[in-house]
């Protein structure tokens, strides 16, 4: 758990960077600091591990003060990503994934053993990559084990600044994805920069809005969406909000409220799509396809149904605009 | 510090006149250079197989020692009668100083963003034309870096050259050390160190002057 | 393109031709004959050659290589811009000069020449190190502190090994530079190869010339060469292809 408690952050007189920050991460939660850039997100990313003082304030770290930490041990209870990866030319990728553990002086045989499980992670091959040098492996691969390397003393928290932001949006995805089947693996505590709203959506338990070191919002990415509590929250979303919502329902969701269409064996040839798919992609596949229909499979892989554009539609009004609406005229 | 004005009065006519020389010796030699050095990292640009064997005799050439050059050219220039004075001096500071320059041309212009070359041929530009309007201007910077290294390092070498009769301002310094004369010694010194900052301040103005418009990254 | 490859070998013959027409010049003309005649002398000048060399540079590494690494420490950042100007301006300085002028400090010999050799062999060695420290990924110096490296682990383990290429870079230069400079000493009267070449130019003696140049020019060839298979075998293999672009 990482709890912020009113912390303020000036440089010199004048400029305060951060302004009051108040909130909480909860153990085994991703929290991602979201806003413009310049609004402090990444200062305030790095005042956890110190690399940034606090000018008020302070910041718990489960149950400890992170003041009265020696900042050396401090940072080594931390994962820390940021996003041109940081990994060392001149190392390997072993040595690289296994500095802080070596920096604790473990034996080993405990180093090997947590590689190859921090390798299996990663779903690069522990043996054909180990020896590798950084320049050696493309980007996304690079990023991969940026990522494993901080999870490597096996750190109860983690920070993340920007960590997938250099990637092209088809390996963005893809590794987000990997990567938020790691957490449900590793549970930590995350704290994660990001300037992207779709991927604070994406990965976020709850969004911390920034704007000039203030929060403009603290909330879950749903509510966040429906129920913008300032101009600017609203307007940083932007317009296509609700579609951006998307992502955050399922099939499942839809075929839950409003249900799917029937199918129809007489048309041939059409695209199938996995019902715990989110409703942003199947969205866009339809789109895409210029299908009229996609069917939905079970996991078993049995046909349960349909979905059509308009199904979306309908289920954009029911569940989300709805909400939205409603929250403008209230 | 009485001592110095007495001197300085007695030798500045003469400390000047042969600062000019040296002076006139590293332009002359930099002109030849630049006039082989240029057009010759231009060509390399379009010959691979020769740049490689050419890039590599530079590399080697740079590491022979001054003095020892000297001492090989004596000879061979002795036998058209020129083996002490101006001539093996100029040669051996004309080859000194084309190898940065061709260097510098080659991978100057070998670094010019790709990108930018081929939007010039997809504008239709003509060989010539890409060269003169993109390339080199890309690459000037690199370029007069090359000539700078060039021409700070052939004020110091001219130096020595006063030893096989070049004159110059090595004329003090090898006559300081044969009459145990500080005086001599320290205003040589002097003389060249600020020979060569005034050099590299010129370009360096050149350099920026013409470059800034064109390198904005 | 064989037209280019033509052209690239007549080249590379032609000077293969002219540095063997030299030779074979120099030894029908017994220009060498010198190191053979009077082979005791060659050796004790050589050796001193090469000791002046070995004992200048190795006092210059030991000194401009921490000096390097302690100027770029944040507590002397703000000393940075003004030591590097200050080496930058002692670069402009001729070597002939540095020689001669330690004469009056320390008179004529050997002490003179390997103290004179040392002050000129450590500018282009700090230089290489501070912008080989210099040159290093900001994130990367983030990353590994906020890892938890202290700072002489991310001296020893990070800075140090990712600038290796930059700092053997500048001992080669200072040594190659070294060996040229070495041949003056002669001015001094610490002997060394440049006895002969002094000697050739004074007595306007070919066989000296020939006989103290070549294998001083062979001298600086060849360290440069080991100096570079050294480079290549000590760099970490994954900073030599980032510090070759």
């Amino acid at each position: 758990m990482i709890s912020f408690n009113h912390v303020t952050k000036k440089f010199g007189e004048n400029i305060t960077a951060i302004d009051d920050v108040d909130f909480t991460v909860e153990e085994g939660k991703i929290v991602v600091l979201l806003g413009p850039s310049g609004c402090g997100k990444t200062t305030l990313l790095r005042m956890v591990n110190r690399l940034e003082s606090i000018t008020e304030g302070e910041i718990i770290i489960n149950g400890e003060n992170s003041k009265d930490m020696d900042p050396i041990e401090l940072r080594r209870k931390i994962g820390y990503v940021i996003q041109s990866n940081g990994l060392f030319p001149n190392m390997t990728i072993e040595e690289n994934v296994m500095i802080v553990p070596d920096l604790l002086g473990w034996s080993k045989k405990d180093k090997r053993e947590r590689f190859e499980y921090l390798m299996k992670l990663s779903g690069l091959d522990a043996k054909d990559y180990g020896k590798r040098y950084p320049h050696e492996l493309s980007g996304g691969q690079q990023q991969r084990i940026g990522v494993v390397r901080a999870l490597a003393a096996d750190p109860p928290v983690m920070l993340m600044d920007e960590p997938f932001g250099a990637l092209d949006p088809i390996i963005r995805e893809k590794i987000q994805d990997e990567f938020l089947q790691i957490q449900r693996e590793v549970k930590k505590t995350i704290l994660f920069v990001s300037h992207d709203i779709d991927e604070a959506i994406k990965m976020a338990d709850k969004i911390v809005l920034l704007r000039d070191g203030k929060i403009m919002q603290f909330d879950t990415p749903s509510e966040m969406l429906a129920h913008p509590k300032q101009e600017f929250v609203s307007q940083f979303f932007g317009k296509d909000r609700a579609i951006k919502g998307l992502s955050l329902h399922t099939v499942e969701n839809l075929r839950e409220v409003i249900g799917l269409g029937p199918v129809d064996d007489s048309v041939q040839d059409t695209k199938t799509i996995n019902v715990h798919q989110d409703l942003r992609n199947t969205l866009s596949m339809l789109l895409n396809q210029e299908a009229d229909q996609v069917i939905v499979k079970d996991d078993a892989g049995e046909n349960i149904g349909t979905i059509t554009i308009d199904l979306v539609q309908k289920y954009l009004h029911f569940e989300i605009k709805g909400k939205v609406s409603a929250s403008q005229e209230g | 510090m009485e001592n110095w004005a007495r001197f300085l009065e007695v030798n500045a006519p003469r400390i000047l006149e042969l600062t000019i020389d040296h002076a006139i010796l590293v332009s002359l030699a930099l002109a030849v250079a630049l006039l082989i050095g240029i057009p010759l990292g231009i060509y390399l640009t379009t010959n691979q197989y020769l740049a490689d064997t050419v890039l590599q005799i530079a590399s080697i050439t740079l590491t022979i020692p001054s003095i020892a050059l000297f001492g090989v050219m004596i000879p061979i220039f002795s036998l058209v009668n020129q083996g002490i004075g101006f001539v093996p001096a100029f040669v051996a500071l004309v080859l000194y100083a084309q190898l940065p320059i061709i260097r510098n041309t080659y991978t100057g212009i070998k670094n010019v963003n790709p990108e930018m070359r081929d939007a010039a041929i997809g504008m239709g530009m003509k060989t010539r034309q890409r060269l003169l309007r993109v390339e080199i201007p890309n690459a000037l910077p690199v370029i007069m870096a090359g000539v700078r290294t060039a021409v700070v390092m052939n004020i110091g070498i001219a130096v020595i050259a006063a030893y096989i009769g070049a004159g110059g301002l090595g004329v003090l310094i090898t006559q300081g050390i044969s009459r145990n004369d500080n005086y001599l010694i320290i205003s040589g010194s002097i003389a060249v160190a600020i020979l060569a900052i005034i050099a590299d301040s010129i370009l360096l103005f050149i350099q920026k002057r013409y470059t800034k418009k064109v390198v904005a990254d | 393109m064989n037209r280019k490859k033509l052209i690239g070998n007549i080249v590379r013959y032609a000077l293969y031709a002219v540095v063997a027409a030299f030779f074979i010049w120099a030894i029908s003309n017994s220009y060498f004959d010198y190191i053979f005649s009077q082979s005791g002398t060659f050796l004790v000048l050589l050796r001193q050659h090469i000791v002046l060399v070995l004992v200048s540079s190795l006092l210059a590494i030991l000194i401009a290589v921490p000096a390097g690494i302690l100027i770029t420490r944040p507590k002397f950042k703000r000393a940075e811009w003004i030591v590097s100007n200050i080496a930058n301006l002692g670069q402009t300085i001729p070597s002939l000069a540095v020689l001669a002028l330690m004469i009056s400090f320390l008179g004529i010999g050997f002490q003179t020449a390997v103290f004179a050799l040392f002050i000129y062999s450590i500018l282009p060695i700090f230089r290489n190190t501070v912008a080989g420290i210099d040159s290093i990924d900001k994130n990367m110096i983030d990353a590994a502190k906020g890892m938890g490296m202290k700072p002489h682990q991310i001296l020893f383990r990070i800075e140090l090994p990712n600038s290796a290429y930059s700092i053997l870079a500048g001992i080669r230069t200072a040594v190659v530079l070294n060996i040229g400079t070495a041949a003056l000493a002669y001015v001094v009267g610490a002997g060394g190869l440049g006895v002969w070449i002094f000697t050739g130019i004074n007595l306007f003696d070919n066989g000296f010339l020939i006989s103290g140049a070549i294998p001083v020019t062979l001298l600086a060839i060849v360290a440069d060469f080991i100096l570079r298979r050294v480079e290549y075998a000590v760099v970490p293999k994954g900073s030599r292809r980032i510090e070759k672009a």
